[in-house]
């Protein structure tokens, strides 16, 4: 069985604006705001319009040693929110 | 309708029809030195009587035009100029699309606007009004136009509608204010419509660059904080009728607006406490 695999919407469907320390997303196909913090912004940036594993994630942002649960709790969060797709 | 006006509000245009003629006449004083407009409107109220015959017996009025509440209570008669006003508020909030709609005060000086927003009964439009005599011209209670195109406020100079206690406060303060009537034992309390001082109304075409956004609360000791992009933000998307409907013009003006401005919540004793503390904000 594969691993679960992650993917967001290529950029060009999110309007990111950095306000502070948080940032305001805009997502096109939904027209939904969302107001996220780090990391979210890092992980929609690196799972733009391509699909992504955990282990890649985690391999991508050098997170030795990770605490996966918190990793799949911000993706749970996420495919929630409609911000990203699994498969 | 038997009874019309037509009134310019800065870049809006109301036309107000009534089966009575008592609450277009309240009105046409109210709205007196305001240009007339008789041409489409943007916005059409209509005040009617519940019933035919309700006309004449125990009048009471309801509210009506593109945009309605189902099931709101109807007010007598005597309040008409309340009903009107409800009835310009709900067709702007929920029908305007040239402007991103933020439920808020301005005023302004030398080109450069202060929006002041935060929840009702909060004191911004008695600050508003009272700011008059300091300095600033009021370009706006209850709805501030923000334009997406220009990221300007446009003014516009409804009446500021004061409530209880305010009313005297700021009669006091502005004598020789053009008022209308007072309305006692409203859902609110007593209330009573303020017309903007004449540079105002003189200015209603003028828009001004905002720079200041304060989060003000009434009677507490003088006291401010700054306030992040993120939390203003998110204050301005509840405060923002048409938010949602503007889609991305609207995410855009927003951000670009919080991002642009100084966000600051103060808390103030008097109008001469606020008006020292924006002085130095400024």
């Amino acid at each position: 069985m594969n691993a679960t695999r992650y993917r967001a919407p290529p950029a060009s469907d999110l309007s990111m604006v950095l306000l502070d320390e948080l940032v305001a997303i805009f997502h096109r196909a939904s027209g939904i705001t969302h107001l996220v913090a780090s990391p979210v912004p890092e992980l929609l940036t690196a799972l733009a319009g391509r699909w992504m594993t955990l282990d890649d994630i985690e391999q991508e942002f050098e997170l030795i040693d990770g605490d996966r649960a918190s990793l799949v709790s911000i993706m749970d969060g996420l495919g929630v929110a409609g911000l990203i797709e699994r498969a | 309708m038997r009874y019309v006006l037509g009134v310019r509000i800065g870049p809006v245009t109301f036309r107000i029809g009534s089966d009575w003629q008592g609450p277009i006449a309240q009105l046409r004083t109210l709205y007196r030195d305001y240009p007339r407009d008789d041409g489409v409107p943007d916005f059409s109220v209509r005040l009617t009587p519940r019933r035919p015959w309700r006309r004449w017996i125990r009048p009471a009025v309801m509210i009506e035009g593109d945009f309605v509440i189902p099931d709101a209570a109807p007010l007598p008669l005597d309040q008409g100029v309340l009903a009107a006003e409800m009835g310009m508020n709900l067709q702007m909030a929920l029908g305007q699309r040239r402007f991103l709609l933020l439920h808020a005060a301005a005023v302004e000086r030398n080109g450069r606007a202060i929006v002041l927003t935060g929840e009702s009964g909060a004191g911004k439009s008695t600050l508003a009004a009272l700011l008059q005599t300091r300095g600033w011209r009021l370009m706006a209670d209850e709805f501030v136009l923000l334009d997406p195109a220009s990221g300007l406020v446009h003014p516009f100079p409804r009446p500021v509608s004061l409530k209880n206690s305010a009313i005297d406060v700021v009669a006091e303060e502005l004598t020789g204010a053009h008022w209308g009537p007072l309305m006692r034992d409203t859902p609110k309390g007593a209330i009573r419509h303020l017309v903007p001082a004449a540079d105002a109304l003189a200015a209603a075409e003028r828009p001004a660059r905002p720079v200041l956004l304060l989060f003000p609360r009434f009677g507490l000791p003088a006291d401010q904080r700054g306030v992040g992009a993120g939390e203003a933000f998110v204050r301005l998307t509840q405060a923002s009728t048409n938010y949602v409907v503007l889609g991305e013009r609207g995410f855009t003006a927003l951000t670009r607006f919080v991002g642009d401005v100084t966000r600051v919540a103060i808390d103030y004793p008097d109008a001469d406490a606020a008006a020292a503390m924006i002085e130095k904000l400024w």
